[in-house]
């Protein structure tokens, strides 16, 4: 694809993602951080997320599949997912995050087991986006182009 | 005290030698957010995931630590009992220890500032927090 319609496609696709919630302004501020010293500063950032963020959905899964579930570690886990998404701008995978938390105050397992898959299903959706998104960076740049700035 | 500078020239300490920050944050990704932060304000910064990590540089012959960001929450000790035991020592009671929590309550914030923290941030931290602790290093 050549370069111009590369980058309309990259702001194209950017607009939407932040226009559907799927981020927000912190994901910007993580884009006015990287500069030519720290070039993959975000990509660094998000890939970290994704890390730690799917070790904690098997912890998740694991801890609520217990006979007695324990209540407090479901919250810490969120607790932990819910920072993280909120360093990164996830604000979908935020915003289950803490509907997750009031369940955990109830102690309701169904609403729990809801609101994992309901996070699950954010946190897939949020990570098969930013992937285009830096593929999309990607080949703008090997194409000879520069990312457009949406900010 | 020096006189006000702008954020990206804060770096600069007593005889130039660039301002030392311990972060301390369990958060790989908050962990690597703050330092990008503290950095882009020409800090020389070290993470740990811990608070007994920390105590561990802390107490090293050395450690030329300036200020002190911390996490409340981390598992085995919070950030506010790494405040506590920082203020509570002789060696260690004059850096400053500024907290970060990604919740705000007023009496977590009220607690950690009567302990003696500088300064309490809210989660997602931003540059513009980053410049305001300029003023507040050692």
């Amino acid at each position: 694809m050549e370069l111009g319609s590369l980058q309309r496609r990259y702001i194209d696709f950017t607009s939407a993602l932040f226009r559907e919630g799927f981020l927000d302004n912190q994901y910007t501020q993580l884009q006015q951080l990287q500069d030519e010293s720290n070039p993959e500063f975000v990509l660094e950032v998000v890939t970290l997320f994704f890390e730690d963020s799917e070790k904690l959905l098997d912890e998740l899964s694991r801890t609520l599949d217990q006979q007695v579930v324990d209540y407090k570690k479901v919250d810490a886990h969120v607790h932990q997912l819910k920072g993280s998404s909120a360093s990164i701008g996830a604000q979908r995978v935020k915003n289950v995050c803490m509907a997750f938390r009031n369940c955990c105050e109830e102690r309701n397992q169904e609403g729990c087991l809801r609101c994992l898959q309901q996070v699950r299903q954010e946190y897939f959706l949020v990570k098969s986006k930013l992937e285009t998104l830096f593929r999309l960076e990607k080949q703008i740049l090997a194409a000879g182009g520069s990312v457009p700035v949406l900010w | 005290m020096s006189s006000p500078r702008g954020p990206k020239a804060c770096g600069g300490g007593a005889a130039d030698r660039p301002i030392h920050v311990l972060a301390v944050d369990d958060s790989s990704v908050d962990r690597a957010v703050i330092a990008r932060l503290l950095r882009s304000s020409k800090y020389r910064v070290t993470t740990v995931d811990s608070g007994k990590k920390a105590l561990e540089l802390l107490g090293l012959q050395e450690p030329n630590v300036n200020m002190i960001i911390t996490d409340y929450w981390m598992p085995e000790m919070t950030g506010y009992e790494l405040l506590k035991i920082v203020k509570e020592s002789s060696e260690l009671r004059e850096i400053p220890v500024v907290i970060m929590s990604s919740e705000n309550v007023p009496n977590r914030i009220n607690r950690c500032l009567e302990e003696g923290a500088e300064d309490f941030l809210l989660k997602p931290v931003r540059p513009s927090d980053v410049a305001r602790l300029c003023n507040r290093m050692r």
